[in-house]
């Protein structure tokens, strides 16, 4: 099972609470993991990562075990930490504010 | 936002960031709850197969048989840069079916959608005309924000783009051309260039829909053959430089503009805000200002943020970048906040309930 956790704009979208589990098969890569969640929450096609190139959008990125895998290519494998949901693929909008 | 005007219950939002871009959303209960088309629960159990999910998706259409080549158009230094999505400004559903819906978008191209805002593709004849590289942006973006349906001829649509200028199509979204003769616009090199005029938006009335208001950057003006000749009607106003018109919903002739001191500072002259109306078309303009702030007023009003009701009298409706939202339940003699601690306000819409 892998957990994502989903800003909080996007949770609000997905209609979810918390953590979102996906059944994946190993190896799990950046591209397998937002595949399924896209497949589990269509509405999400197109605000992680653009519909025709599929490259990240600008302003999110990916962290996983404390790494920034942002610029990692999507198809490396994860850590086995993802793959057996030990650790979250967090999936964070860059911070706006003051 | 806008509703669909059979179907009340119906009615389509925008909402867009730089983070998660573009997204759609609709509502079929009239606002109490929404969704992204294709994306509900519902749709998920489907036999079918899953949804689409490509409710936020706008690709400009390039492909052979449909398309048009992805060109480039004007930036704001004059050199050519490469046309790129970026998000929905306006919705127009359609005079007749609440799940046909145009959007206009930036960079500027128009999108039509048959089902209910699931999928959409793109009127390409627009954005691929021979005039796409002279079009560049406005302050705000190269927005399509306007988008004018004609009741007697579905075959006829309007739309406007800053800055561009105003284009038409009467066969139905294939084949558009500029119509921008008679604009004037002072501040750019050629004041009566073909394409490359500022419109900020435009309006008509269901019964005369060869008769187009237009708010432009500078100039109010008026045409009656639908587009091919403009003529000014910026009258006695006191600066003609502004955002919405609009139309009353009983009288042709009456109109309405809430005139800004200039380009460079978007607040009403002198501070008073003041909605003027035209009985006659245009020329000549009176404010009535009962109710509305006459001191230290330093809001705008923006191009989406004013409508009119079907009753009688007619009511008129404008809110504000101070988050009132004023209301004339007397076709703009009396006004009063019915709202006035929002969020800057960006599009005002209204609908008459049976």
């Amino acid at each position: 099972m892998i957990r994502v956790v989903l800003p909080p704009h996007l949770r609000t979208l997905a209609r979810v609470d918390g953590e979102v589990e996906l059944e994946l098969k190993t190896p799990v890569s950046q591209r397998s993991v937002l595949d399924s969640l896209e497949a589990k929450y269509p509405m999400l096609r197109g605000t992680i990562r653009d519909h025709v190139t599929q490259l990240r959008r600008p302003m999110v990125r990916f962290f996983v075990c404390g790494e920034d895998l942002s610029h990692e290519s999507p198809d490396a494998p994860l850590p086995d930490a993802i793959a057996k949901g030990t650790e979250p693929f967090l999936i964070i909008g860059a911070i706006a504010g003051g | 936002m806008k509703g669909s005007p059979v179907n009340p219950d119906r009615i389509y939002a925008s909402q867009t960031s730089a983070w998660f871009g573009q997204i759609i959303q609709r509502s079929d209960n009239a606002g109490k709850t929404w969704n992204t088309p294709g994306s509900s629960a519902e749709e998920l159990k489907s036999p079918d197969g899953t949804p689409k999910g490509e409710s936020n998706k706008f690709v400009y259409d390039t492909s052979p048989e449909t398309g048009k080549p992805l060109t480039t158009h004007q930036w704001y230094d004059g050199t050519q840069h490469p046309w790129e999505f970026k998000r929905v400004w306006h919705l127009e559903p359609s005079l007749d079916d609440p799940d046909h819906i145009y959007a206009g978008v930036e960079d500027a191209a128009l999108f039509e959608s048959t089902d209910g805002g699931k999928s959409w593709y793109e009127l390409a004849g627009l954005r691929g005309s021979d005039t796409g590289p002279k079009w560049q942006p406005g302050a705000g973006g190269m927005c399509l924000h306007t988008i004018l349906l004609d009741p007697s001829n579905p075959k006829r649509i309007s739309i406007a783009i800053s800055a561009a200028g105003a284009f038409r199509t009467d066969d139905g979204g294939k084949t558009w051309k500029p119509i921008n003769r008679g604009l004037h616009s002072q501040y750019i090199p050629d004041p009566t260039t073909e394409v490359g005029h500022c419109v900020h938006r435009m309006a008509l009335h269901p019964s005369r829909p060869n008769t187009l208001f237009m708010q432009k950057h500078w100039d109010v003006m008026r045409t009656d053959d639908a587009g091919d000749s403009w003529k000014e009607v910026s009258g006695n106003l006191p600066t003609d430089f502004g955002f919405p018109i609009d139309v009353h919903a009983h009288e042709p002739e009456t109109i309405y503009v809430v005139p800004i001191k200039s380009d460079s500072e978007h607040y009403p002259p002198s501070g008073r805000l003041r909605v003027y109306r035209s009985r006659t078309g245009g020329n000549e303009w009176q404010a009535p200002t009962k109710g509305l702030p006459q001191r230290n007023c330093y809001v705008n009003v923006l191009r989406d943020a004013m409508s009119v009701d079907s009753l009688e009298p007619c009511g008129v409706y404008f809110g504000t970048t101070g988050g009132q939202v004023y209301a004339s339940a007397d076709a703009g003699d009396n006004w009063k906040p019915i709202v006035r601690d929002l969020p800057a306000v960006l599009s005002v819409e209204v609908q008459t309930l049976p």
